[in-house]
């Protein structure tokens, strides 16, 4: 496959490259070119100029590869690691996660889960996270889900309470004018809150909203300040709306209540002069519902309350994690190390070892069948080789749906050729034969479908073979079977590892014809990786399992090219 | 244009079904082409028929199909994180809708705001009745998944399923049956089958009711085909392969009605469910007014009862219904096949949407493991 003879000083003769390797090796001062320069500085820019040309030609292939190929594989294996979701969706929680304990956590924790979560809720992105998560732990997703949907009755109790209180806590503009503050304005919190928003809904957070936290009253009411920051990033860049009229998330109101129990804002409220100072002391004093977020949760969901969704939590808070990896493999991440999956959820390993041994039985098949066509091919008179060359490539040009659904009618229990079977009376009406949706249809189709992919490499080899050797080894006394053993076959290797290797690297990423013809037995890792890309939507677990299977064949490779060496290889000539 | 409104008033009172096309608002600020995705088969034809090709005859706005709904969830989410919509309106069944609502993947959608009232004036949003399961779903039709069988099976000896649980008794209906890649459907009926009453299912289910479907399913593992595109059981049924599978009951329709083959239908325990349009996010302006003006037209109380000329699905309005009449090509009656005739609804169930948006995942996976092992 590759020719080995373009290395530095392969090529003798007067070539430029040569020319500027002796002008290096020349010891006794520069050699000048007509024009006075040093020759070694004129041949360099000659050469450049040549260089730029012939990269300028290959430039248009390049990008092509590079934008086509190489970049979605990047980016395929760069899925396979990433885990920011976590981090993203709940920023606070995470941070606030005690990572060497394995209980389940506090009040706080629980106080940074509601007010991540209800954002979350709003862009609809804990049902992301959810089903994330439930790929590691089962049932973390209804928990999301049910949760989310419930989030805004906890700050509806204490919004009901301070609107009853004094009615300005339910107008748009008393807010604005309680949390505003342009002169005075705590920036790095509007900033942290935007990329907050950016970071969970993917959009830019960049423009303007017309607000900015006050700085005082972010000092005396933290929480409030930075969930109602949130709220209107999100309001005035995602929603398109405007700040100042419209009322704010119950998250807001919920965490008004959280402050307003802390003894420090109590204090800081003494001095406030601002605006809406009345109200917030007025609001302090009354006896607003306390709310106890845990609890809460609880009752929501009982799983809020076990250790496994926060163990799971605490495992892929990270930005990358090698959970999907373990998962290709039938292992997986847990607070204690990685542990082996159940036996009922462990399929991987198994569709890796199917995949190959069927994937080692479909190229042998193929050596078998090819090799004498093959044969044929290169031996017949020009007339007769070159029809026989229309029928092995005739399958190319049909369409890969068309020539699977042909082996489904050929091969079903009442197709033709179980009825065939019948007819002859091989086999009896009600003991037809099961040649399809099993390993056996896979093996069938996929041969069929692959089979020139060996037989074209192996004719470009044999062609090459002189008839001269088998009849210098028969006139030599060789018996046929001798001449063929001993001459040919030995000549035709290279082409019979050419074809392997293409069969097999073909085959252990088929997917189209395994989906069709095999069932549930005959199917391969690459029918999981669909099934991962289109339906469950794990893209993280299809691309680990993808990287696996492109490592796998690297190494394949690799051991072939040790074993045989790739030189040995031929496509042609 | 004495002359005009004349014409038209005739052209009203001979075919109130193509004036309703004629009576159309005009589009401002409109895309004039649109990608649709939907199921293929013989059900994307009648929506062809029913909706676009009326609706492109008044407007000649230029309609693509895309037909591949089965995966739609991953397709509009591909389609959203790379920050191009390629699809302007997808047809998705209920549970699919709520997923993607969920996920903020399609756009929320006030019926009584954007689509026609039923002739009466009833508003949209209860003519659709409990068809609008959710604030992103369009509701179209009502199906229902349900079993065809064989009528020439020599080895059954003359008998002829009349339950659901034949599909489990291999003993007296030997031979390959046909079941839907997924676990939705397949484990109600197995445990319907396995006893459990139609009352308790969910209850059962959240115990280890899975666990309990599948060791059922597992007494049948060996004499299954799955099928993941709902054509492949009629298709299967024709050729003998199999002797009986679950379809949707519009396939097994076309298979015996229109094609005559020798297929029986079982409507016992058959799955209601509802299919209907969603409006994926993240269309511009005048692709997103294009979608409406269409849905508008489409969702209509004329226009989803003229669908079931095609087919026979279940149109979502209440106010279609005395409006369905005969097959366009066959002329029969069309009210005797469809899924709500009370004669085929002796027995029958309602998916939980909730609890299959919240268990999905989990079923799913755990139902895809004990397929490959």
């Amino acid at each position: 496959m590759t020719d080995a003879a373009t290395g530095p000083d392969q090529i003798t003769g007067a070539t430029p490259d040569n020319a500027l390797r002796t002008a290096d090796r020349a010891e006794a001062g520069p050699v000048l070119s007509a024009d006075g320069t040093p020759l070694k500085t004129s041949l360099n820019r000659a050469l450049r100029r040549e260089k730029m040309r012939a990269l300028l030609l290959v430039s248009p292939l390049l990008i092509f590869i590079l934008v086509t190929f190489i970049a979605p594989i990047a980016d395929m294996l760069f899925r396979s690691v990433e885990n920011r979701i976590v981090a993203d969706t709940l920023p606070q929680t995470v941070a606030g996660l005690d990572q060497s304990s394995l209980e389940v956590p506090g009040e706080p924790t629980f106080e940074d889960l509601y007010f991540d979560l209800f954002l979350a809720a709003e862009a609809k992105k804990h049902t992301q996270l959810g089903t994330r998560l439930n790929y590691e732990s089962a049932g973390v997703s209804s928990l999301f889900r049910s949760s989310g949907r419930r989030l805004d009755d906890i700050g509806e109790e204490t919004q009901d309470a301070l609107e009853d209180l004094d009615e300005s806590w339910g107008e748009a503009g008393f807010w604005y004018g309680l949390m505003n503050n342009a002169d005075d304005s705590d920036d790095a919190l509007l900033k942290s809150e935007r990329a907050r928003v950016k970071a969970l809904t993917a959009e830019p957070t960049g423009g303007d909203i017309a607000f900015a936290p006050s700085a005082e009253i972010a000092q005396i009411l933290p929480r409030t300040t930075r969930a109602y920051t949130a709220w209107a990033v999100y309001i005035a860049l995602i929603d398109d709306d405007v700040v100042a009229e419209e009322e704010p998330w119950e998250a807001v109101y919920a965490a008004l209540g959280v402050d307003l129990e802390r003894d420090a804002t109590l204090e800081a409220l003494a001095t406030y002069a601002g605006p809406g100072a009345d109200q917030l002391r007025a609001a302090a004093e009354a006896d607003l519902p306390s709310v106890d977020y845990r609890a809460a949760f609880v009752e929501m969901d009982d799983g809020w309350g076990e250790t496994e969704v926060w163990n799971t939590l605490r495992t892929y808070s990270s930005e990358y994690t090698i959970g999907y990896f373990l998962n290709a493999i039938d292992l997986q991440l847990t607070p204690n190390g990685i542990e082996k999956r159940p036996d009922r959820e462990s399929i991987y390993l198994m569709l890796f070892q199917r995949t190959l041994v069927m994937s080692l039985i479909i190229t042998i098949s193929c050596i078998i069948l090819g090799y004498p066509i093959a044969w044929l091919l290169a031996n017949l008179p020009m007339r007769s080789a070159n029809l026989l060359m229309i029928l092995v490539l005739l399958p190319f040009w049909t369409s890969l749906l068309v020539r699977t659904s042909a082996w489904k009618i050929l091969l079903q229990q009442q197709g033709v050729i179980n009825d065939l079977l019948v007819w002859i009376g091989i086999v009896s009406n009600t003991g037809r034969l099961v040649l399809i949706n099993n390993q056996t249809g896979t093996i069938i189709a996929m041969t069929h479908i692959l089979l020139p992919f060996m037989i074209l490499p192996l004719y470009s080899v044999m062609k090459t073979i002189p008839v001269t050797y088998v009849r210098a080894a028969k006139s030599l006394g060789a018996t046929d079977w001798t001449a063929f053993w001993r001459v040919y076959f030995p000549n035709s290797v290279p082409g019979i590892g050419a074809g392997s290797i293409l069969v097999f690297i073909l085959s252990i990423g088929y997917y189209i014809t395994p989906e069709l013809v095999g069932g549930t037995s005959g199917v391969f890792i690459s029918n999981r990786i669909a099934y991962h890309i289109s339906s469950s939507l794990n893209w993280g677990l299809a691309a680990a399992l993808g990287t696996i299977l492109l490592a796998a064949v690297l190494m394949l490779y690799y051991t072939y090219d040790r074993m045989v060496g790739i030189d040995n290889v031929k496509l042609g000539g | 244009m004495k002359l005009r409104i004349l014409l038209a008033s005739t052209a009203l009172a001979v075919a109130p079904v193509i004036a309703g096309a004629q009576d159309l608002p005009p589009c401002e600020n409109c895309a004039d082409s649109m990608t649709i995705m939907s199921w293929g088969g013989a059900y994307q034809s009648s929506q062809q028929k029913a909706y676009t090709e009326p609706y492109a005859a008044a407007t000649g706005v230029n309609v693509t199909w895309d037909e591949s709904s089965n995966e739609s969830t991953a397709k509009i989410r591909a389609a959203s994180e790379a920050g191009n919509m390629t699809y302007d309106l997808v047809d998705v069944e209920g549970p699919d809708s709520q997923r993607l609502c969920d996920e903020g993947l399609a756009m929320e959608v006030d019926l009584d705001e954007s689509l026609a009232a039923a002739p009466d004036g009833t508003p949209a949003s209860e003519d659709f009745g409990d068809s609008a399961i959710n604030d992103c779903f369009i509701p179209q039709i009502v199906f229902s998944t349900t079993f065809g069988y064989r009528t020439d099976v020599a080895e059954w000896n003359g008998a002829t399923p009349d339950s659901v649980c034949a599909i489990f008794d291999t003993e007296t209906f030997p031979g390959k049956r046909a079941l839907e890649k997924r676990p939705k459907k397949n484990i109600e009926w197995a445990l319907l089958c396995d006893g459990v009453a139609k009352e308790d299912l969910y209850d059962v289910l959240d115990e280890d009711g899975v666990e309990r479907a599948l060791a059922k399913l597992d007494t049948i593992k060996d004499d299954v085909i799955w099928w993941s595109a709902g054509a492949e059981t009629p298709q299967l049924l024709a050729d003998g392969e199999v002797v009986m599978g679950s379809t949707y009951n519009g396939r097994l329709f076309s298979a015996i009605a229109e094609q005559n083959q020798p297929i029986a239908m079982l409507w016992d325990w058959q799955v209601f469910d509802f299919d209907g349009w969603i409006v994926p996010e993240g269309l511009d302006e005048p692709r997103l007014n294009r979608v409406m003006h269409f849905l508008n037209f489409a969702t209509d109380t004329q226009r989803l009862a003229d669908q079931a000329k095609y087919i026979s699905y279940g149109p979502a309005r209440a106010s279609s219904q005395p409006l369905v009449s005969t097959h366009a090509d066959l002329g029969i009656e069309m009210a005797p096949h469809m899924p709500t005739n009370p004669e085929n609804q002796k027995n029958y169930l309602v998916n939980n949407i909730e609890w299959w948006a919240d268990n999905q995942d989990d079923v799913e996976a755990r139902f895809q493991n004990w397929l490959s092992q």
